[in-house]
């Protein structure tokens, strides 16, 4: 998609992605290492500028390229699937790409290894579950679980996936509260989720 | 008639207090309305009412409601499956009201294998509700007359509900409320998981007759015998929340050669003579996997037929 572009600008972030060693200032070095050593070996060269803003899901620090965005062919963004997005909303005749391929709402489990805790669906249901979130972490997202497919701990799709419904049933028996799952919930609106259709969220104290 | 739910053949047969027989039938990997009707053939009279999988193992095939419509010209009771996997509320409300109007009686609900196990592991899931909501739906529908959303339904369908229990799979104290969850949310009959390891079932079935649940459904055992001793190893292991105990390959193993499929055959026989008399099991669900000519012997052997004319 760059092959043409004889500049380029890497913008990493320094939220999440820095976290996560995907999108941070070291990232960014490798990846314009990586595409510079690409167009040698091509026979080729390439200019590429690599900055790291505090963040890119802001205008306010979006803004602070605007002097120099003009300059490359093309700008490949290393934050999260936000970054490119905010990034050609504000600058919509620049060529924007992203450069991380954005997964889930998670955490670090250990290090090196994250995993999925939140489905962003807007009407959160983990007060109902001990803490855990079977919508994002139950591969049919059952709020009357654990189907018949839960085996010694783990989801019928892989044993390296554990059942979450296994972990709510089995704390629940174990601390005597089996009773609040002996209630059938009821089907879950959607509407809040992506399934209602893009979001915005507004604070109406502090909103423009 | 009037005090009956649906008026099903199967709701008749076990509201009579018959020990009911179900059987199951796949639809084609295609539109193979021959090899259906073939199948179908070999279960008409044999059984009081068959299961037609939806997208079993989250492989396409047939539409659970058109082989269902399908089975019923050729006169036999179709227990029309439908999984969450693969509809939204709205297709579910729709193909409830369709099933109804071309006569289908039975409806089971189910959660439904995950895509990952199919032949199409990219597609999207759905999951807008699960089984236990599908049941209180199916009920809502049919005894309040109302959608989901609680608008006036013109012509309610009625609907025998059933739905799938496993009590083979985790965590396994858990199960028995499971059950007790679909009970609650309206269920009429329970279909088990194929039950292999009996000493497990029959604690299972004396928790549930302690809590009474065999007085508010009707529970049926659920039997797949086995054709060889690849099959049971592949059940014990790849087929997930099955339960296959060592003695049971072991006494299939030690068949004469040739005679394995006889063994599995007379197993499911001993467990059928089990089952009439186990306090809380109304019926037997036969899951005869691609063995559905077997049936018909099955079933005489184990002296269940001629089936009840209610």
């Amino acid at each position: 998609m760059i092959k043409d572009c004889k500049k380029i600008l890497i913008l990493g972030c320094k939220g999440c992605v820095t976290v996560c060693n995907v999108g941070g200032s070291k990232e960014v070095g490798i990846l314009a290492s990586l595409l510079k050593i690409a167009r040698k070996t091509g026979g080729d060269t390439i200019i590429v500028e690599e900055r790291t803003l505090e963040r890119q899901c802001d205008p306010e620090y979006v803004e602070t390229v605007k002097d120099i965005i003009n300059e490359y062919d093309a700008v490949i963004s290393m934050a999260c699937g936000v970054g490119p997005q905010f990034l050609s909303e504000m600058y919509p005749d620049r060529r924007i790409y992203p450069g991380v391929n954005t997964t889930s709402f998670g955490g670090a489990v250990r290090h090196g290894v994250w995993a999925e805790r939140c489905a962003g669906c807007g009407t959160c249901v983990i007060h109902m579950f001990d803490g855990m979130c079977p919508v994002a972490r139950c591969s049919k997202s059952l709020l009357n679980g654990p189907c018949g497919g839960s085996s010694k701990g783990k989801c019928e799709i892989s044993n390296d996936v554990d059942c979450i419904w296994d972990k709510i049933v089995r704390k629940k028996m174990e601390q005597g509260r089996l009773d609040d799952l002996l209630v059938v919930k009821e089907a879950k609106n959607w509407q809040t989720a992506r399934d209602g259709g893009p979001r915005t969220s507004i604070r109406e104290d502090i909103a423009e | 008639m009037n005090d009956l739910k649906a008026g099903s053949n199967l709701e008749k047969v076990l509201k009579a207090g018959h020990f009911a027989f179900t059987g199951e039938c796949g639809p084609p990997k295609g539109a193979n309305v021959e090899h259906l009707k073939q199948k179908i053939a070999h279960l008409k009279g044999v059984v009081d009412s068959v299961n037609v999988t939806d997208n079993q193992t989250a492989v396409v095939r047939m539409s659970s409601w058109a082989a269902s419509t399908i089975m019923l010209q050729e006169g036999v009771e179709p227990n029309f499956q439908m999984v969450c996997r693969d509809r939204n509320r709205l297709a579910m409300m729709s193909d409830i009201l369709g099933v109804y109007s071309m006569g289908i009686r039975n409806m089971l609900c189910l959660s439904g294998d995950h895509q990952r196990f199919g032949n199409h592991p990219q597609s999207k899931n759905v999951y807008d509700i699960d089984s236990i909501q599908l049941i209180s739906l199916v009920k809502k529908m049919r005894d309040e007359g109302k959608f989901m959303n609680d608008e006036e339904i013109d012509v309610p369908p009625k609907l025998f509900i059933g739905a799938a229990a496993n009590p083979f799979a985790d965590p396994a104290e858990y199960r028995v409320y499971r059950m007790a969850n679909k009970i609650s949310a309206g269920v009429d009959f329970i279909q088990t998981q194929c039950i292999y390891n009996m000493e497990k079932f029959r604690a299972f079935m004396k928790k549930a007759v302690d809590m009474g649940l065999h007085e508010k459904c009707y529970i049926l055992a659920g039997i797949t015998p086995m054709k060889s001793v690849g099959m049971a190893k592949y059940m014990s292991s790849s087929v997930p929340g099955m339960d296959v105990p060592e003695s049971l390959i072991k006494r299939l193993q030690g068949a004469e050669k040739g005679k394995v499929a006889e063994e599995g055959i007379k197993i499911a026989l001993e467990q059928i003579e089990e089952f009439k008399e186990m306090e809380g099991i109304a019926g037997i669900h036969l899951m005869a996997i691609e063995w559905e000519h077997k049936v018909p012997e099955i079933a005489e052997r184990a002296r269940l037929l001629p089936r009840p004319v209610v």
